[in-house]
């Protein structure tokens, strides 16, 4: 076995490689889905925005299916969505991503996992990233979902996006203190 | 309703020794940013093994080579860097995605926010991209970055690097790090590079000087294997 390479922070200056901020179009207009917009900010144990935050968001298409290899049932290359997508939160630490409802992905023993979107975060301050999920507010799944319900019930809240009007959400990532977010070793 | 899937095999957990912890005190920007709960351990689902299949996209020979991306040469030392991408069975990952970004040869950044009272270059962006081809490999053409101050703490100089974003074959083979040279006088003193736990762990981070790499009469040759995480070997259900 070779040891793993290990992580370093993405520090300050990733905008020189990643130079859009604020906004992501995950999925373009002409995706096939219901569409679903998720908008939020990431703040620090003390309120500050963490306006240096890159947000990455993996997830399936509408039907449940990635396009990748070890998905039995990939769709391959699909119109206007791979599935992945990364944005520079804005001076205020905000983001809004512009997607479409993922649907429901098979979890451990094929017990059916409620949409979610699956978040990486890299950050100066942040040396190895940060791994979370967003779920949305008021999918009848979300009660029985087989990560949810690991969760003690007073934080599962911290990983539900609040749904603002049909299709459009909020989710604020909060990395240290009261609310902080659930984060995963995966 | 999903439909019934295959067993797949899950990715190895990486060893904590080679993981920096996020909260970091000698490095102060982690002190609000680190999480206080500890990490939830969840099933790897078909969520996180997948991931995005990067490397079919279009990349131009300037992409990889940082010293060709405008009308003149940067300043600097030119450098080649190359090595393979790997995961921990030493199985290459090929047609995968390998970013970089780093200061100029002043040890100052082609960012706004970058106020280092060192001089920009206006040939030198600092951003490069390539795919690894089917053994793994990669190269990158670019100049020796310059060290450079930051508010760490008193007379806190950050050793020359290069970032570098790796994709590999899963969400959670992603992978974004640091490289540095070696002998570098500035390593010990670092606290991003001392929050590696291992000792193992920070020499994966430093390249290796490489004569075989070493183009004459142009460029000094670096060599950067990178190491991905790996399947675990137990196959099991989702």
């Amino acid at each position: 076995m070779l040891p793993l390479t290990p992580p370093q922070t993405v520090g300050p200056f990733f905008a020189i490689l990643v130079p859009e901020r604020g906004a992501l179009t995950l999925a373009s207009s002409d995706a096939s889905g219901p569409r679903a917009a998720v908008e939020g900010s990431v703040r620090d144990g003390v309120g500050h925005p963490v306006p240096d935050a890159l947000i990455e968001v993996w997830q399936a298409n509408a039907d449940g299916h990635f396009n990748h290899p070890e998905d039995p049932a990939s769709p391959g290359p699909q119109t206007g969505f791979d599935g992945f997508g990364r944005i520079h939160a804005d001076a205020d630490g905000a983001f809004a991503i512009e997607t479409i409802m993922p649907g429901s992905v098979p979890g451990p023993e094929n017990t059916p996992q409620a949409p979610h979107l699956v978040v990486g975060l890299f950050a100066r301050g942040l040396l190895t990233r940060l791994v979370t999920r967003i779920y949305f507010e008021n999918d009848p799944l979300n009660a029985d979902d087989p990560i949810l319900t690991m969760l003690p019930a007073d934080r599962r809240s911290t990983l539900i996006a609040t749904e603002l009007a049909p299709g459009r959400y909020h989710f604020d990532v909060v990395l240290q203190g009261p609310g902080e977010t659930v984060f995963f070793d995966v | 309703m999903p439909e019934t899937v295959r067993p797949l095999d899950r990715y190895r957990r990486p060893p904590a020794s080679s993981l920096p912890s996020n909260d970091t005190p000698a490095y102060r920007s982690t002190a609000f940013r680190h999480p206080t709960h500890p990490l939830v351990v969840i099933p790897q689902t078909l969520s996180e093994i997948t991931g995005p299949v990067y490397g079919d996209g279009p990349i131009a020979p300037a992409d990889s080579d940082l010293t060709q991306q405008h009308p003149n040469p940067p300043l600097g030392e030119r450098i080649i860097i190359e090595g393979r991408i790997l995961d921990e069975h030493e199985r290459p990952v090929p047609r995968t995605l390998v970013e970089v970004w780093q200061a100029n040869a002043a040890g100052r950044y082609a960012h706004a926010a970058d106020t280092h009272d060192a001089p920009l270059d206006k040939n030198f962006g600092g951003a490069g991209r390539t795919v690894t081809d089917a053994t793994g490999h990669y190269r990158f053409v670019t100049i020796k970055p310059g060290a450079y101050p930051w508010p760490n703490h008193d007379n806190a100089w950050r050793p020359p690097h290069v970032h570098f974003s790796v994709f590999g074959q899963s969400f959670l083979t992603r992978l974004v790090t640091q490289m540095y040279f070696p002998g570098d006088p500035l390593l010990s003193l670092d606290p991003v590079f001392n929050a590696i736990p291992s000792e193992r762990g920070r020499q994966r981070l430093i390249a290796l000087f490489d004569l075989d790499v070493t183009q004459p009469g142009r460029a000094l040759g670096y060599r950067f294997d990178i190491v991905l995480r790996g399947r675990d070997s137990t196959p099991t259900g989702l």
